[in-house]
């Protein structure tokens, strides 16, 4: 764990106590069991907002308290523990990211205040495809008196069915595959012309594909400036990622300590299977495996923190090496657990759901490594 | 990373610059440190004269008491001696086991005389010392040790033989592990010390498959200690040994990068392997698996930066840094394969011209290597010391 000050151990505590107490893993199944559309609990939502959470990253000037990323990826790692289910993510981090690095004052007025306190959900609407690809952008934005005509379709959206407020990219030049020639919006949600399918994913969260038929927007909808949308973008992604690792490292390391505890109770041969050495030293290069895990995460966040440079590399880093130890993790807590871990009842399954679905978002492990490499010159 | 402080860091800067260059000799600049070698050439005019500055000076061992000849400084003006050697091209003349394993143990254990008798030497680089710790027949299960110690009164008679004694070829003092209670396993050894410079010790150095003898076998035929030299209580030694065993496993651990200071594995497999049009190494599954291995290095180091942190913060000792021996050396030995594997048949000479010396290094150095996950305690008994002192697992072995 890095070394905090005071109000990053009392966002961290908070979360902690929080989770543990209104939000354990029980809420999430309730929530999947309840089949609500929206892939979260609205009333566990409402008390985050109340505590700050969704504007940590956001001004004090906006209504949020600008305690920076490393904090946020606290809370994120407290929720990914329980597998809390909410718009965190997309909005507070993703979305709002999007609005503090890019927006104009206009847009930030008219959005931040509301995701800083939980009352808009924002989300990114990027992908148009089965796997992350942020310049493979064809959603065409056409001109269109004095705005823009925005048609196509976004995949995958993550809280894509609650949102309020779409980050969308979009083509305003140049083909599918080019960083240039791409833009990004700032669309409400319930604009004329768009539809938004909602998708029954296996981790039960709440993603849908997004479909814009003619949807008209004007020139004050532009984040940031025409046909230079990409490096905002990727910007906003590394921000989006750095966060989802830290979640996938709070899920991770919750799935580890279960499957531990299974470790010292369960007794086979007379013995509590523990005490076998296959199980120990694989239990021994997972907590490995973790720590090294823990430590890209927070190198990330801390340098999105520092506006360091390195960021994109580090946070290719983080993910690749996040979305590798979650991967084994889970299918250990599985393996692990026999028999029972195999059945809906226990908790288990929704943790490898979770990491499979981290995994995918905003990037694989193979497509990190590729990005790592690239960005180091080979 | 932040410094810590500034003004008088920077007048001890100041101080060791205007000091190694009056006292570091112009013609040893860059060249290797030849403690570092295992073939022990005698030494040259120069590097007696450096080691012996050094050694008065203390800043061979700068954090150690100065009440003992070192330097007296403290973790951060160490770090800007160390800093002060590397710019002006200086190694450190004084290292070995006694700076590495033995010093930092008997400044903690021993009692005042033995202090004033061997650290001082120790600092001087006047002493070089070896560890008589494993036993034919005992390895990873180091506390079944045999090598026979017996009370003569005014001293103490060894017989037994130990193995894998590092550079016992080249030591003059042994720290050893012995056993004065048969009746008992852990609580029946002692740790003494003795000199190497007696009829009753015999060495024999073991030719590895690397090609080169760094450890030896050494037996002890009525080999003998003085009473004044052993360490703690008697049957006490197994506490020390293991305080020692961490000292070595600390620096087993590698810290990551600045790796045999060779080319890195991208720039290998640039001129081995060739590039694409795009720059990107030609063959797409080893430019992934350098990639991650890249990664782990780098998650290494972050860890080792981050259990740094962590042991000065308030957030007491570290659980990172129980892991780092196991990830540090099983990095070290994927790194050797890779660089094998990217080398191709030129990364497979033994010897002769056909061969650059950076691939006769990539071959001994991968050989070499597999030692790395054996000794200092083998990744099993890491993992089996993770297990059951950090995660809690049940112990069926006890006291590893």
């Amino acid at each position: 764990m890095a070394v905090l000050n005071e109000e990053q151990s009392m966002l961290r505590d908070a979360a902690k106590s929080w989770t543990q107490e209104k939000s354990p893993v029980t809420a999430f199944r309730k929530m999947r069991d309840s089949g609500v559309e929206i892939g979260f609990d609205a009333s566990a939502w409402t008390e985050m907002a109340e505590m700050g959470w969704a504007g940590v990253i956001i001004p004090e000037e906006f209504g949020g308290s600008d305690f920076g990323y490393l904090s946020m990826g606290l809370i994120l790692e407290e929720l990914g523990r329980t597998l809390t289910a909410s718009p965190l993510l997309a909005s507070g981090l993703g979305a709002a990211s999007a609005l503090v690095l890019g927006g104009t004052s206009a847009q930030k007025s008219e959005w931040l205040p509301k995701i800083a306190e939980g009352t808009a959900i924002g989300a990114l609407a990027v992908d148009e495809g089965a796997h992350h690809a942020p310049e493979k952008v064809a959603l065409a934005a056409t001109k269109s008196g004095a705005g823009y005509s925005l048609s196509g379709t976004k995949t995958f959206v993550l809280e894509g069915l609650a949102a309020n407020v779409l980050i969308v990219s979009a083509r305003t030049s140049g083909k599918p595959g080019d960083k240039d020639g791409i833009t990004l919006f700032v669309v409400p949600a319930d604009a004329k012309g768009i539809s938004r399918k909602r998708l029954a994913l296996a981790d039960s969260r709440g993603g849908a594909n997004i479909t814009f038929d003619k949807v008209e927007v004007g020139a004050d909808a532009v984040l940031g400036e025409a046909d230079k949308g990409y490096p905002v973008l990727e910007k906003v992604l590394d921000r989006a990622r750095a966060g989802i690792s830290a979640e996938m490292l709070g899920a991770a390391v919750q799935a580890f300590e279960t499957t531990l505890d299974y470790l010292k109770v369960r007794v086979q041969f007379g013995q509590v299977i523990g005490s076998f050495q296959a199980l120990q030293h694989r239990a021994a290069k997972m907590f490995t495996d973790l720590e090294l895990a823990r430590s890209a995460v927070e190198a990330a966040l801390t340098a999105i923190d520092n506006d360091s440079p390195d960021v994109p590399e580090l946070v290719s880093l983080a993910k690749a090496k996040m979305g590798d130890v979650f991967h084994v993790v889970s299918n250990e807590m599985v393996q692990m657990h026999g028999g029972i871990g195999m059945t809906d009842a226990h908790d288990a399954g929704f943790y490898l759901k979770r990491a499979r679905a981290c995994e995918a978002a905003y990037g694989s492990q193979s497509y990190h490594r590729d990005r790592y490499a690239r960005i180091q010159g080979y | 990373m932040a410094d810590f402080g500034g003004s008088d860091l920077e007048a001890l800067r100041s101080e060791a610059r205007t000091w190694i260059e009056a006292n570091f000799p112009a013609e040893l600049k860059g060249r290797p440190n030849p403690m570092m070698r295992e073939e022990r050439s005698t030494p040259s005019a120069a590097q007696e004269a450096w080691r012996k500055a050094m050694g008065e000076k203390g800043w061979g061992v700068p954090t150690w008491p100065a009440q003992y000849g070192g330097g007296g400084l403290s973790a951060a003006e160490g770090r800007v001696i160390q800093q002060e050697l590397g710019r002006a091209g200086a190694y450190n003349p004084i290292g070995g086991m006694g700076v590495m394993m033995f010093g930092p143990t008997l400044l903690e254990y021993g009692t005042e005389a033995q202090k004033q008798e061997h650290i001082p030497k120790i600092v001087k680089g006047e002493v070089q010392w070896c560890q008589g710790f494993s036993e034919p027949g005992a390895g990873s299960d180091l506390a079944a040790l045999s090598t026979k110690c017996e009370d003569k009164g005014d001293h103490f008679l060894i017989n037994g033989q130990k193995i894998w004694t590092s550079g016992a070829q080249f030591a003059d003092w042994c720290f050893c592990l012995v056993r004065t209670d048969t009746s008992k396993k852990h609580e029946g050894i002692s740790f003494v010390l003795f000199t190497m410079h007696q009829p009753g010790v015999e060495v024999r150095p073991i030719p590895l498959i690397a090609g080169n003898s760094p450890f030896c076998e050494t037996f002890f035929t009525d080999a003998r200690a003085e009473k004044k030299d052993l360490v703690g209580p008697l049957n006490g030694g197994w506490t020390i040994a293991k305080r020692l065993l961490q000292h070595e496993r600390g620096g087993l651990s590698g810290g990551g990068g600045g790796f045999g200071g060779g080319r890195g594995l991208v720039e290998l497999a640039k001129h081995y392997v060739g590039v694409d049009d795009q720059g990107r190494i030609a063959d797409p599954d080893l430019r992934t698996r350098i990639t991650a291995l890249e990664i782990e290095g780098r998650s290494f180091q972050q860890t080792a930066v981050r259990a740094m942190l962590e042991s000065k913060g308030n957030s007491g000792p570290s659980a990172a840094t129980s892991i780092m021996k196991n990830a540090g050396t099983q990095w070290m030995q994927a790194r050797h394969e890779i660089t094998l594997e990217i080398m191709g048949h030129q990364g497979l000479g033994w010897e002769g011209e056909d061969f650059t010396a950076e691939e006769l290094g990539a071959v001994r150095g991968w050989l070499g290597g597999k030692a790395f996950t054996i000794y200092g305690g083998s990744q099993e008994v890491q993992s089996n010391i993770i297990s059951k002192r950090i995660l809690g697992l049940p112990d069926l072995t006890q006291h590893t």
